[in-house]
């Protein structure tokens, strides 16, 4: 095992994964922004590195600045967390290259599953199904007509260059489609500077399941689970659950197999998820993406399973076997978590600020991963996710009557925080039946 | 009448997708904002013409500031 490990990054996933290395008798590096000075992350470590200014640009995006930090404090490996640079390839060969071990996949598997066509061609080979859309961008309404023909309706109109959930439509018959093409084409040329459209089937009722995988020093790619992460706003997740409700063992067994192969596609290492879109009218799945690190939701995974993943990736990225026998994974009960964040319950918007009060709930199948304790600042530079209450139980029952106790022993004042909102979606009757799709919090919000 | 469109939180602007002059109808955006990694779309609520626009991509607007102004 290495001797130290940089983590390059801040808030709950850097306390959290310092907390793995340091019990696994490792010296854990912290690098941090002027902003997070004051972050537990950044007491807790062995070791801090100031690299830059607030702006995640300077600082933990700056991949500069992170390997001189790197170098500065001899570390041995980088583990990247999530967002920042955790997906860039780029920096993931700068790692290597400067002689460290990178704590992810090869820069070609991330490269491979970073361009989002690239990558559903790439499965598709593999045998993982995929929706039906195009394979590159439709040029004009005559083209798009043509390969509306072969996808069907309804369909959605998305622009090639957008995210997070902007410059996309539903195309409901072949009616629709001219001016719904003209809107997001017009839209993506005026907000991203490039009009190129695709277009893919719209299924109007689906869940977004998803497949923890990891890809062993042998090569062999193991599913350890699978999360349900319907419960979405803006197309961002709120809360995840494992096992999903709408997932049976037989369509779970189908999941998984497909989900290695997505992994093996790329001769993946280390820890992953092969992103599903499972379509509650015909029960079946097809590939949405893989992000290629550990998630925010991996938590559930580990209260299932009772494995620490980001103790996996670093024996898989130390070329060690890992804890546990990849041909019996065992999960038990029903893991939940709820992402409290610095945002309104009502409509979600962000609001920064002073922590004044920090509760946390603890007891028997209760966790918390927070970055914050009463008296930091919350600033608006980085993402609203303040802290992750995670419950496991026997069963989703009593998961869900876990959850409504902690809950009620969370308190955080100051910022704004969604906490209420979780308390009224665990006494929805739709997501309290597990018969809910994507569509949930907006009905909520109607 | 006018309508001032205003900030609900302390924000960057990140796009400014009108001009002033230009007509828009209720439901379209006037420009994004970008908070906690957020991407915040501030719409028109109103059809009519942008009488005058108070931001410019990379400003940091303050709850309460007023971003545009609708007749």
């Amino acid at each position: 095992m290495f001797e130290s490990v940089l983590v390059a990054n801040r808030g709950e996933i850097a306390r959290r994964i310092i907390r793995t290395v340091q019990r696994m008798g490792v010296r854990a590096i912290a690098v941090y922004s002027e902003a997070d000075a004051d972050l537990p992350f950044v007491a807790e470590a062995d070791e801090a590195v100031l690299i830059g200014p607030a702006a995640p640009n300077e600082s933990y995006r700056n991949a500069h600045a992170v390997l001189e930090a790197a170098r500065q404090s001899a570390a041995q490996a980088v583990h990247p967390g999530y967002g920042f640079l955790s997906e860039n390839a780029a920096f993931a060969a700068q790692v290597v290259e400067a002689g460290l071990a990178w704590v992810g996949p090869s820069p070609a598997a991330i490269e491979q599953m970073g361009d989002k066509i690239r990558a559903r061609n790439l499965v598709s080979a593999a045998g993982v199904p995929v929706s039906r859309g195009t394979a590159s961008p439709v040029q004009d309404v005559a083209a798009a007509l043509a390969a509306a023909r072969d996808i069907g309706f309804p369909l959605m109109v998305k622009a090639s260059a957008g995210g997070g959930g902007m410059g996309m439509s539903v195309a409901a018959d072949e009616d629709a489609l001219p001016g719904e093409y003209e809107k997001i084409s017009a839209f993506a040329g005026r907000m991203f500077g490039d009009s190129a459209v695709l277009l893919e089937r719209y299924f109007p009722s689906v869940r977004h399941v998803e497949v923890q995988v990891l890809g062993l020093a042998d090569g062999r790619v193991v599913a350890l689970g699978d999360r349900d992460c319907s419960v979405q706003r803006r197309n961002q997740k709120l809360v995840e659950e494992t096992p999903s409700p709408a997932v049976d063992d037989e369509l779970r067994q189908q999941m998984f197999k497909a989900a290695a192969r997505a992994g093996e596609a790329v001769g993946y290492r280390g820890a992953g998820t092969v992103e599903c879109l499972l379509d509650t009218a015909s029960g079946e799945f097809v590939f949405l993406e893989m992000n290629t690190r550990l998630q925010v939701e991996h938590t559930i995974t580990e209260m299932a399973t009772g494995l620490d993943l980001v103790e996996q990736q670093l024996l898989v990225a130390a070329e060690e076997p890992v804890t546990f026998d990849p041909d019996s994974v065992r999960s038990s009960g029903h893991a939940i978590e709820m992402r409290v964040n610095a945002e309104d319950p009502r409509r979600f918007l962000p609001g920064p600020g002073r922590i004044t009060v920090w509760e946390e709930p603890s007891g028997e199948g209760v966790r918390v991963d927070s970055g914050y304790v009463a008296g930091n600042l919350v600033t608006p530079h980085y993402d609203s996710l303040l802290a992750k209450l995670v419950v496991h139980g026997v069963d989703r029952d009593d998961a869900l009557a876990r959850a409504r106790t902690a809950l009620a022993g969370f308190r955080v004042e100051g910022p704004k925080c969604n906490l209420p909102f979780f308390a009224e979606l665990l006494e929805n009757p739709e997501f309290v039946s597990g018969a809910y799709d994507t569509g949930l919090v907006a009905r909520m919000r109607a | 009448m006018a309508e001032e469109i205003r900030a609900e939180m302390v924000a960057n602007v990140w796009k400014v997708v009108v001009a002033a002059g230009d007509s828009v109808e209720d439901g379209d955006t006037l420009v994004i904002l970008e908070s906690m990694k957020m991407e915040i779309p501030v719409i028109s609520e109103r059809s009519g013409k942008i009488s005058a626009l108070h931001v410019a991509e990379g400003d940091v607007v303050q709850e309460g500031d007023v971003i545009a102004v609708i007749d």
